[in-house]
């Protein structure tokens, strides 16, 4: 109960002191369906998880499905889901870049050198730029003949681009090797938020997590 | 002496090398494509896949008085290999089937040719495949030859054959009814 109370006070001193401008210290801390300057709303928080995870799955499951042999279960129903969440996910992007070109960002944590902040935006871009151009050629890859792509039975998808030559080919080389270098890109930004997270100490990570800025943290 | 000399070689060149004197070398006619080289191979044992290879090229030597001297030699762009299916086609070009990285071509190369009491003849030779030689008889029959209408001289034929996987290092498993493949090689050539 005393320790309670302590708690209480030390916060009630905090936040008289704190810095954050746009909530005043009484109205708890909530998570916006929308972006804010403080931190990211609950759709794009949604949006990039939802993301990161397909993206680790289907290169998991497009790796192990590349490596079955003809009489697996798989052999048949492991490409056609691995088309069908593809289609999916290039949908949830389009959604994912409307949504980010129509809010706010949040503010970049404060001491960070212009340099490094001007690499991790690259990073960024880069991710989406891969996911676009990755996904597109998984797509040459099973359109090459003009056959069109079934998604779970709900739709398909129609072949558009045929006529390259050894399309199907050059587009799998393509999809490999960006889907490697989208791994690695990946593995890199998560790297450089457990950095912030552990050793910067910092928000950048807890604004993925949607957790609000609390009273104790560092302005 | 000196015409002596020339015609007592013509001579010679004429008992020693008859075939040679008569052969007609003819162009397997790719660039008309009246030409195909096709195989099938059986799916699960329930049915017949059909396929072909777009790009090859050869020739041919024929002669009519002394068939048994014909000898045929062919190329194949093994990255040609076209079954109608993108997806299926990429896998057949992989590590899995052809690897055509690596083997970018067949090839055929006779070294006999006998002609059988039926009227059909045997080819044989070595087939090049996936990095490996091995020997095969393909049964052909003339199909025709005479003049054509552009001024040309044509001769066809068509040959069958069959090979294991197994035999050229290939051995992806498909299923116990899909170890062979069947060959079918329709030529047309030019003389030249």
């Amino acid at each position: 109960m005393d320790k309670q109370k302590q708690a209480i006070c030390m916060n009630t001193q905090h936040n008289l002191s704190s810095r954050i401008p746009t909530r005043s210290p009484d109205t708890p801390p909530t998570l916006g369906i929308r972006n804010s300057t403080e931190g990211y709303g609950l759709i794009a928080i949604a949006l990039h998880w939802i993301v990161a995870l397909i993206v680790v799955g289907l290169f998991g499951l497009g790796v192990w499905m590349t490596g079955l042999t003809y009489y697996d279960d798989w052999y048949r129903r492991a490409p056609d889901l691995h088309k069908g969440i593809g289609t999916l996910l290039f949908l949830i992007m389009i959604l994912r870049v409307v949504w980010r070109a129509t809010n706010v960002a949040p503010d970049d944590e404060s001491g960070i050198s212009p340099l490094q902040l001007q690499a991790a935006h690259l990073v960024h871009l880069l991710l989406y730029l891969l996911l676009f151009v990755l996904m597109s050629s998984g797509y040459l890859i099973s359109t090459a003949d003009g056959r069109s792509i079934d998604v779970f039975g709900l739709f398909s998808l129609p072949a558009i681009v045929t006529d390259i030559p050894n399309q199907e080919d050059i587009a799998g080389a393509v999809h490999w090797y960006l889907a490697l270098s989208l791994i690695g890109l990946a593995v890199l930004h998560a790297l450089a938020a457990l950095k912030h997270h552990f050793i910067n100490r910092d928000r950048t990570l807890k604004k993925m997590l949607g957790i609000p800025p609390q009273p104790t943290d560092q302005p | 002496m000196k015409m002596k000399l020339l015609s007592a070689i013509t001579l010679a060149a004429a008992i020693v090398l008859p075939s040679q004197a008569n052969a007609e070398r003819y162009t397997i006619d790719t660039k008309g494509a009246h030409a195909s080289i096709q195989f099938r191979i059986q799916h699960l044992g329930y049915s017949w896949l059909n396929g072909r290879f777009n790009k090859f090229s050869g020739s041919f030597e024929y002669d009519d008085k002394q068939p048994s001297n014909a000898s045929v030699h062919v190329e194949i762009d093994t990255a040609s290999i076209d079954s109608n299916h993108a997806e299926r086609d990429k896998h057949l070009r992989g590590e899995d089937f052809l690897n055509v990285s690596q083997y970018p071509k067949a090839r055929f190369e006779s070294n006999a040719f006998k002609e059988n009491s039926d009227g059909s003849a045997t080819l044989s030779g070595n087939l090049t495949l996936h990095g490996v030689t091995h020997p095969v008889n393909i049964r052909v029959s003339q199909i025709g030859h005479g003049s054509d209408p552009w001024g040309g001289y044509r001769r066809g034929f068509e040959g069958t054959t069959q090979i294991s996987l197994q035999d050229y290092g290939i051995n992806y498993n498909l299923g116990p009814k899909s170890k062979e493949v069947e060959l079918t090689l329709s030529i047309e050539g030019i003389r030249q």
